[in-house]
């Protein structure tokens, strides 16, 4: 059943993935990339990961769709209509896909208990030593464990990541800037944002 | 979108409940699914809409980007001092158990990391919609 709701998911994502290639239209093709997140989430969910879904859900789907339609304002709407395809990418692409799936073939066989993830001692260890009144933290939640305190120096690490694309953001679009000196240049391009 | 009376009035339903909910993962991710950042999405969310429906220059002075570039380092500031706290109490970077009585620690620890995350996230969040809708500042 479970296995079955993934081939589902998986086969809606493939086809929204050649929708997006055969628009034309970049809007559509950027609200089909949102669904394709979105059914991305829904994935993680059937896997029991509910974590990474909520993740993919809010960022995937929400804040990135947005941010890629505020760039739309920027360039414009449609794609130029030709269809020439070239072979040299083509090919490139084809062999580095082949060689993707080549290395599928190695990972562990998917949902078997015997897995070294399930069976490995680190595993046994969050699992069984992290919550409860007398755990290591005490939580219920072990995600939150791992990565706010197990793995704090590299959520640390992280949230310094974010900050510093914020930063660079800014020096790019010119965030840093002061305000006045952009009211005393040219006045033609009157505020009219967000319409 | 100013005009759109139906958006309007559900905007204004939607974006208290949106902010609530955001707190909620916040403060509810020791216990169920959730965080500082999938939290800072969603509070930044809330108000991404509201630049939406109102315009960017309303929202803006709700929450201008001077305090966003304030907030976004504060967040790193509140998960940096969480850990030198730590240390300077005489334990190991970013470890919980010197800030209270055995697992309590942790919680404390926990919660104040999540927060810092939590801001970070929410007003880079912004900060990037911002710059992106804003088309009078990047020429």
């Amino acid at each position: 059943m479970v296995s079955l709701a993934i081939s589902f998911l998986l086969g809606l994502m493939l086809l929204s993935v050649f929708a997006v290639i055969a628009m034309r239209n970049l809007f559509a093709a950027i609200i089909l990339l949102g669904i394709y997140s979105l059914l991305a989430a829904a994935l993680f969910m059937t896997l029991d990961a509910v974590d990474v879904a909520f993740t993919e859900a809010a960022v995937g789907a929400g804040i990135s769709t947005i941010l890629i339609l505020a760039t739309l304002l920027h360039v414009g709407h449609d794609t130029k209509a030709k269809k020439i395809i070239k072979p040299a990418p083509l090919l490139l692409v084809l062999a580095v896909g082949a060689l993707l799936v080549y290395g599928t073939l190695d990972l562990p066989e998917f949902g078997n208990a015997q897995n070294r993830v399930h069976q490995s001692e680190i595993t046994r260890h969050y699992l069984e030593k992290s919550p409860g009144k007398n755990g290591e933290i005490g939580i219920p939640n072990v995600v939150t464990s791992i990565l706010a305190s197990y793995r704090g120096y590299d959520t640390l690490g992280e949230v310094t990541v974010v900050f510093c694309a914020a930063i660079g953001v800014m020096s790019l679009l010119g965030g840093l800037r002061k305000k006045k000196k952009q009211t005393t240049v040219s006045n033609d391009s009157t505020t009219d944002s967000a319409s | 979108m100013k005009h759109h009376l139906v958006l309007r009035v559900v905007a204004k339903l939607l974006i208290p409940s949106i902010l609530l909910f955001a707190l909620y993962t916040q403060f509810h991710g020791d216990y169920g699914p959730g965080g500082g950042f999938q939290a800072g999405v969603i509070y930044a969310a809330g108000f991404i809409l509201h630049a939406l429906v109102f315009g960017l220059e309303s929202t803006k002075k709700i929450m201008p980007l001077w305090l966003l570039k304030i907030l976004s380092a504060l967040g790193v500031m509140v998960y940096a001092g969480t850990g030198l706290t730590s240390l300077l109490l005489g334990r190991p970077f970013l470890d919980y158990y010197a800030l209270a009585e055995g697992v309590h620690g942790q919680e404390l620890g926990i919660m104040l990391v999540e927060l810092g995350v939590g801001f970070t996230v929410s007003s880079v969040m912004l900060i990037l919609f911002y710059l992106f809708a804003d088309q009078g500042t990047e020429e």
